[in-house]
C-alpha cells in the first residue's frame, strides 16, 4: 500500500493526544464492561433458585434496603467519576490537536475535488510557489499550516497517522495543522463520501528530513525537464497539442491546463489517480490510455492514441521527474 | 370458514405483491456509460479539414443519446465552464464576442449534427476547430448541453440546478424552441 493508514501508529503530536485518548477511552470502558459482567455473574448466582416444586416466592424473601440503596449510590458515584476523567481527558485531547506552534510553518493550500488533491505550496510567495497534486512531502518537526477547501461536493481530509478528520466544504476555507516527527510515508484519505470513486481519493504524505525536503521542494519550483531523445520530444509534442494540454499543466511547456492534475513533476511521484494505480511505465501507459479502466467515473477520459505515440507520451511523462 | 378465511388472506397477499411489483417496476436506473464507444479521442493530424458524413451522422446519434442522458448533459455542463465556452458565449451562454446560445437563433443550424459539426470543425466567423483538443465523446456532451440551453433537450435530462447563483431558467424548464437558422446580414453585425 502506499504507506502506512494507521491511527494507532502516531506519527506526529495531535495523532498521538487522539492516541493517548482512544487508549484511556479504551482502558476505562474495558474496565467498567469487566465490572458489569462480573455484576451480573454475581447476581445471577446469588438468585433466589426456585426448587424442583414451587417457584420461588419472591415475597418471602428479606429485601435489604440498605444494601440496595449503597449500590446505587456506589454505581452512580462510580460511573459519574469515570465519565468525568474520559470528559477531561477528551478535552485535554481537544486542547492538543490546537496547541501546534505555528513558527516557520510549512503553508499548503489543498484544494479537493472530484476524485484527487491539488495543492498549491506557499501559495502567498510567488517567488515561492508550486503545484503538485496528490502526494504532499513534508519536513519532518516544522509545523504545515494547511488550508482546505472544495471545488465541487464536500470532502474531509484524514491522515490519520498525523491527525484527525477536517471537512473540506465548498465556499468555506478551514485550516489544519499538522506535524510530522518521524520520517516515513503516510497515507491519507477523503473522509467525506463525496461520489463514485470517493473510495479512490487517497492522499500521500511523505515526511522527510528537512535537508531531503529543501531539494524536493527546489525540484518542484523548476520548470519541466527538456525532453532528453526524439520519443520523449515526440511525446511532448503530442501532449501539448492534443487533449491532454486542455486540463494538465507542465510548467514550461505549452500545456497549461488547470482543470487536472499538475504534471511538471508527475515521475517523482508514486501513484496516478489519486492512489487508483502505481506510476509505473506499463500502468501509465495504460491509465493514460484508459483511465475509466482502474476508475471508472474519473474524469480523465479514453485517449484513442496510435501504441507508438501512446509510448511516446508516457516515455515523456515518465521522463519528468 | 377457515378455508374462506385463507382465500382471503391469500387475496391479499397477491394483492401487496402485486401493488409493489407495480411500484417498483418503474425503478430503473438511468445508464451511465463510463467507456464511450469509439472512436474516443481524436489526435493531432486525425481531424481532416471537413466531417464526412458518416461521422456526422454518428454524432447526431450519440449527440441524442446524450440529450436523453442526465450524466450526458450535466458532464456538458462541466466541460461548457472547463474548456472556457463561457469565455465567448457568456457563462449562461448569453453571448459576448461570441453569438448567444439561449435564443433561438442558429447561425449554422441547431441540429445535433451541426453543433458537433461547429465545435468540432470551427467557423470561418471566430469559431476555432475543437476537434483535435478535445476527445469526441466529451464533444458529443458539449453539443448535448449546447442544446440542452435552448430547451432543445429532454427536460428529463437537462441540468436544472447550478452549484453557483444561476441567473437564468434552469435548463430543465425551458420551453422546447423552434430553432431558426438566421445567416449573419451582408450589413455585418449578428443577426437580430
Amino acid at each position: 500500500m502506499n504507506g502506512i493508514h494507521d491511527a494507532l501508529a502516531p506519527a506526529g503530536p495531535q495523532a498521538l493526544a487522539l492516541f493517548h485518548l482512544w487508549n484511556a477511552m479504551l482502558v476505562v470502558c474495558t474496565v467498567v464492561f469487566a465490572l458489569t459482567m462480573a455484576a451480573l455473574a454475581i447476581a445471577l448466582w446469588r438468585a433466589p433458585r426456585a426448587t424442583e416444586r414451587a417457584s420461588a416466592d419472591l415475597d418471602a424473601q428479606p429485601r435489604k434496603e440498605a444494601a440496595l440503596r449503597r449500590s446505587v449510590v456506589w454505581g452512580i458515584a462510580g460511573s459519574s467519576v469515570l465519565l468525568l476523567v474520559l470528559l477531561f481527558a477528551s478535552f485535554y485531547a481537544d486542547r492538543a490537536l490546537s496547541a501546534l506552534p505555528l513558527a516557520d510553518a510549512v503553508h499548503i493550500d489543498l484544494v479537493g475535488h472530484r476524485f484527487w488533491w491539488e495543492a498549491h505550496y506557499e501559495p502567498h510567495d510567488p517567488e515561492q510557489t508550486f503545484a503538485t497534486a496528490n502526494e504532499l512531502h513534508v519536513p519532518v518537526g516544522r509545523p504545515v499550516l494547511i488550508r482546505l477547501r472544495a471545488d465541487d461536493v464536500i470532502h474531509s481530509f484524514w491522515v490519520p497517522s498525523l491527525s484527525g478528520k477536517k471537512d473540506l466544504i465548498p465556499g468555506r476555507e478551514s485550516t489544519i495543522a499538522v506535524r510530522a516527527d518521524r520520517v516515513g510515508t503516510y497515507r491519507g484519505q477523503c473522509a467525506e463520501f463525496c461520489g463514485y470513486q470517493h473510495a479512490q481519493m487517497a492522499l500521500v504524505v511523505v515526511a522527510e528530513t528537512p535537508e531531503r525536503y529543501e531539494r524536493w521542494r527546489s525540484l518542484q519550483r523548476e520548470p519541466a525537464h527538456a525532453p532528453s531523445d526524439a520519443q520523449q520530444a515526440r511525446g511532448r509534442e503530442l501532449v501539448e497539442q492534443t487533449s491532454c494540454a486542455m486540463c494538465h499543466a507542465i510548467v514550461g511547456t505549452r500545456a497549461g491546463g488547470r482543470r487536472a492534475p499538475d504534471l511538471t513533476h508527475v515521475a517523482g511521484r508514486g501513484w496516478l489517480g489519486a492512489g487508483a494505480v502505481a506510476n509505473t511505465p506499463k500502468l501509465r501507459a495504460e491509465w493514460i490510455a484508459n483511465a475509466q479502466k482502474f476508475k471508472p467515473g474519473v474524469d480523465m477520459p479514453p485517449i484513442d492514441v496510435a501504441a507508438d505515440d501512446l509510448a511516446a507520451i508516457s516515455a515523456y511523462l515518465g521522463s519528468l521527474e | 370458514m377457515s378455508s374462506r378465511f385463507l382465500e382471503l388472506e391469500r387475496a391479499r397477499l397477491l394483492a401487496v405483491v402485486a401493488v409493489v411489483a407495480a411500484a417498483t417496476g418503474a425503478c430503473q436506473r438511468e445508464t451511465r456509460d463510463f467507456l464511450p464507444p469509439k472512436p474516443g479521442a481524436v489526435v493531432a493530424g486525425a481531424a481532416s479539414a471537413a466531417a464526412s458524413q458518416a461521422e456526422i451522422a454518428n454524432a447526431a446519434a450519440m449527440v441524442g443519446r446524450y440529450e436523453h442522458n442526465a450524466y450526458g448533459t450535466s458532464a456538458g455542463k462541466r466541460l461548457w465552464t472547463w474548456y472556457n465556452c463561457s469565455g465567448c458565449h457568456g457563462a449562461g451562454g448569453g453571448g459576448g464576442s461570441g453569438p448567444a446560445l439561449i435564443d433561438d437563433v442558429w447561425i449554422y443550424g441547431g441540429d445535433a449534427g451541426t453543433v458537433y459539426q461547429t465545435i468540432a470543425y470551427g467557423r470561418p466567423n471566430g469559431m476555432p476547430a475543437f476537434g483535435s483538443r478535445i476527445p469526441k465523446d466529451q464533444i458529443w456532451q458539449l453539443a448535448a448541453y449546447v442544446r440542452s440551453m435552448a430547451g432543445l433537450a429532454s427536460a428529463d435530462a437537462a441540468p436544472n440546478r447550478d452549484d453557483a447563483f444561476l441567473t437564468r431558467t434552469p435548463e430543465s424548464f425551458l420551453d422546447p424552441q423552434k430553432p431558426e437558422t438566421v445567416k449573419p446580414s451582408a450589413a455585418g453585425g449578428r443577426p437580430q
